[in-house]
């Protein structure tokens, strides 16, 4: 075929498959078809299986426990998409959450120290927000200045901040006398017949498809995912890009931290231990690349989806927990295999 | 000795080799022509067991062999010294040349006989002519020195067939003699020697046939001794060679780009000036400082002084994106690595260096890049499905194009271009250098780095040429020859 032949196929061709509908939100769709073909057929499957499983309440229940980890998931989604990884998320939940109690009115703990400082509500909870966003802001800050691997760098946060909460609690959990009526409604109220962490699920999620897929940041992050050398070289900020990544990460694991506290009506020490593994699961099974530039937020959903319904399924089959750890390790391992795979077979 | 029957090799978006076939006979040297991209690499690479092949059969002494990986053709006699070289500079020479065959103690073979290594080692390396202990560290070598022990390690392996791809493109005039002598010591033991180069002095001289490739087609083999070079050319070309380049004397502008003291590890006080409506050609051996000096003006590089003027004021440039504002653009030497986000689309990497240019207050108007990538596509003729075809699945060419594309849209008034057609076949490289044209009638300054020198002769108006980190010539048209720029090059005349 002539180049200019090409050409003209080309351009019509382009205008057929312009990037909107369900590809603009779902990213390049063949590649993700797999998650999302497997949790149809879960559900299918576990509906036959249990009738118990197909039900308005049910879906609510799986909608609202997968929230608090699909609202990290999101942001986790945009720093593996920048070749990333944070493992500290689970930490600055916890923080977040015990420093937000500690600043409720009514709040109570039988921490060694109080702060004996109480905010109205909306401003506590803004206290709980800047600090994980200002953990997030560190991260980044680290990772792009000394290059050290972001596996590292936030491993090492992980424990700092997880120190940080301990101390800062002496170990023991707050809780309210009672909870103020505004923070219970983060957690624990509804709108239109909707959990409210389900509307905030789904309000990050769509600030996530808008971010990834309709600003210059987003179209950033992935650059940087696919080719960080060549995005330095077509003059994108690298650096600020991750920063602004891992700062948003810090932020959604806060805002997360914050809803399961007002759920519990209690701020554990101890709160989001092994949270990193469940939101990591979440993208990778969803189809995101660890390897970074190759994902989007609609597959996440799906790979946070999938897990919810697993263990919401095994609990309704009365199948112990432990088992559900190692489903979630099988899974996590087919997820990264199968991607790789797929890499090397399109590489070729 | 060597037969290759029909060997045929497809990559996403290029068919690299169509029924190619190859015959070398027992202490020939046979020499393996034509363009980049014509599928010379990728046949030594088929035949070295580093890429397998879609088809055809390969005959060793008449046997047909299946080979199935590097180890297992070094095991049926076939060295291979690459164009990039393999030298590993951690590693001593010794241990280099012995890489995964280290000799080991007799009764304990988990050991290795460091004492029978360097013995050998040196025999090879004095065979090749190179006086160094085996023990030094291959980082302290020179890259002629660093060939050299590649050809040792070739021989050490007691191998029937050596080919030698591009093996004098950065060697001084002694040091391809040296090379020819042990090529020539190695054809008399009865070693086939297979010679990849686009030197055609050098092949007249030590060859025997030749086999010329275009686009993946085997043309013809030929007696070496019957034919001219000039044959070789029409043949590897497919037309003569001002066809090839689409030259015209564009008109000379301002001074565009003012280049003052530049010093750093790899620079010596380099000052030049390039102008608008000028290709200015910049030649020197892989190493000598070209690469290093576009990063440099691109803001690439750390540790600088000196100054940039561009059309007479003075800027500073600390960074890719301060060359960009600028409107300064480098189009790299491995545009896989440096140039394009692969798994994005042809789309995304044509906006990636002037996101503003689709986005009000960071918010991208999808429709209007689709637009400026049609018209991008359309303009210079990218052989796409689509704009949303990921690069990775785009030819050479058209992956040259695509960068391109990205920094007409930033508005780039001086272009940077690193080998602009390595590796592109013969067509989309007329169509890069006719682009090339275009943008310097526009006005447009044109830098242009390359090891080819028929292109820098054919296209640039002024040839500088780099040594070691210093400019050793410069050269204007009616002083263009090939003699000329290599005895810069080589700094014969210092």
């Amino acid at each position: 075929m002539k180049p200019h032949d090409a050409h003209k196929n080309g351009a019509k061709a382009s205008r057929l498959t312009a990037p909107t509908g369900l590809s603009f939100v779902y990213g390049r769709f063949s590649e993700q078809l797999v998650p999302a073909i497997f949790l149809v057929a879960l559900i299918i499957g576990l509906s036959l299986v249990s009738p118990n499983f197909l039900s308005v309440d049910n879906f609510l229940d799986i909608a609202r426990v997968a929230s608090i980890i699909g609202i990290m998931a999101v942001g986790m989604t945009i720093v593996v998409l920048t070749g990333g990884i944070d493992l500290s998320v689970g930490s600055t939940f916890a923080l977040a959450a015990v420093v937000t109690a500690a600043l409720i009115p009514s709040s109570f703990s039988d921490a060694p120290f109080a702060l004996g400082l109480y905010l109205p509500v909306p401003l506590a909870i803004l206290v709980g927000l800047a600090i994980g966003t200002l953990i997030g802001l560190v991260n980044g800050f680290v990772i792009a200045k000394s290059r050290v691997e972001p596996f590292i760098v936030t491993l090492a946060t992980m424990a700092f901040v997880r120190g940080l909460t301990y101390l800062f609690t002496g170990g023991f959990p707050t809780i309210f006398r009672p909870i103020p009526p505004e923070f219970a409604w983060v957690g624990q109220g509804d709108v239109l017949g909707l959990p409210t962490p389900t509307i905030f699920f789904v309000l990050v999620i769509i600030m996530g498809i808008w971010i990834t897929r309709r600003t210059t940041f987003g179209r950033s992050v992935y650059a940087i995912g696919g080719n960080e050398e060549a995005s330095h070289l077509s003059g994108i900020k690298v650096q600020w890009i991750k920063i602004q990544a891992y700062g948003l990460m810090g932020a959604l694991a806060a805002l997360s931290g914050i809803i399961l506290s007002s759920r519990m009506a209690a701020a554990q020490p101890t709160a989001g231990l092994t949270y990193e593994l469940d939101v990591i699961a979440g993208v990778v099974i969803g189809g995101t690349s660890l390897l970074g530039g190759r994902g989007s937020i609609m597959s996440t959903v799906v790979g946070v989806f999938i897990l919810g319904v697993i263990s919401n399924g095994l609990n309704i089959a009365g199948v112990p927990t432990y088992y559900q750890y190692v489903i979630k390790g099988l899974l996590v391992i087919f997820a990264v295999g199968l991607d790789t795979h797929l890499r090397k077979k399109q590489r070729r | 000795m060597l037969e290759m029957r029909d060997i045929e090799k497809t990559f996403p978006g290029v068919k690299a080799l169509r029924g190619v076939t190859l015959s070398v006979g027992k202490g020939e040297v046979h020499a393996l022509l034509g363009e980049n991209g014509a599928g010379k690499s990728t046949l030594m690479k088929i035949l070295a067991g580093a890429q397998g092949k879609d088809g055809g059969i390969i005959r060793i002494d008449g046997n047909e062999v299946d080979i199935k990986g590097p180890l297992h053709a070094r095991e049926l006699g076939i060295a291979i010294i690459y164009q990039e070289l393999s030298i590993l500079s951690h590693l001593s020479v010794a241990e280099n040349i012995f890489l995964g065959c280290l000799p080991r103690v007799a009764r304990v073979p988990w050991l290795v006989d460091w004492k029978s290594c360097y013995q050998r080692a040196s025999e090879l390396l004095t065979q090749v002519g190179l006086d160094i202990d085996p023990r030094t560290p291959a980082s302290r070598l020179k890259v002629a020195d660093r060939q050299l022990v590649e050809i040792a390690k070739a021989v050490s392996g007691k191998a029937k067939i050596v080919v030698m791809d591009e093996p004098t493109t950065s060697l001084t005039q002694r040091e391809v003699e040296t090379l020819f002598k042990t090529a020539r010591l190695l054809q008399s033991r009865g070693v086939s020697i297979i010679y990849v180069s686009h030197r055609l002095v050098e092949v007249k001289e030590i060859c025997d046939r030749a086999t010329v490739l275009r686009d993946g087609l085997k043309i013809a083999t030929v007696e070496v001794a019957d034919t001219t070079s000039k044959d070789w050319v029409k043949m590897m070309v497919g037309r003569d060679l001002d066809q090839l380049f689409p030259k015209a004397t564009a008109k000379r502008g301002r001074e565009a780009l003012r280049v003052d003291n530049i010093k750093s590890r790899k620079l010596k006080n380099v000052s030049f000036c390039a102008f608008e409506g000028e290709i200015l050609g910049i030649a020197g051996l892989v190493g000598s400082g070209r690469s290093t000096l576009a990063r440099t003006i691109f803001g690439a590089e750390n540790g600088v002084t000196g100054t940039i003027a561009i059309l007479g004021t003075k800027v500073a440039i600390r960074t890719p994106l301060d060359a960009i504002k600028q409107g300064i653009a480098l189009v790299p030497e491995d545009r896989r690595i440096q140039g394009l986000v692969l798994p994005m689309t042809v789309r995304e990497n044509i906006t990636l260096a002037n996101l503003r240019g689709i986005s009000r207050a960071g918010n991208l108007n999808l429709r209007r890049e689709s637009k400026v990538a049609d018209d991008y596509v359309g303009a210079l003729h990218i052989a796409t499905p689509h704009i949303n075809q990921t690069t990775v699945n785009l030819s050479g060419g058209n992956q040259q194009k695509v960068v391109l594309a990205k920094w007409l849209y930033s508005d780039a008034k001086i272009l940077i271009i690193d080998e602009p057609t390595r590796g592109i076949d013969v067509g989309a490289k007329t169509e890069i250098y006719e682009l090339l044209q275009q943008l310097v009638e526009q006005g447009k300054t044109i830098i242009m780095i390359s090891s080819e020198l028929p292109e820098l002769i054919g296209m640039s108006d002024r040839i500088i040429v780099m040594h070691e980190g210093s400019i050793t010539g410069e050269l204007t048209r009616d002083q263009f020859s090939e003699e000329a720029i290599m005895s810069h090059a080589s700094a014969v005349t210092q």
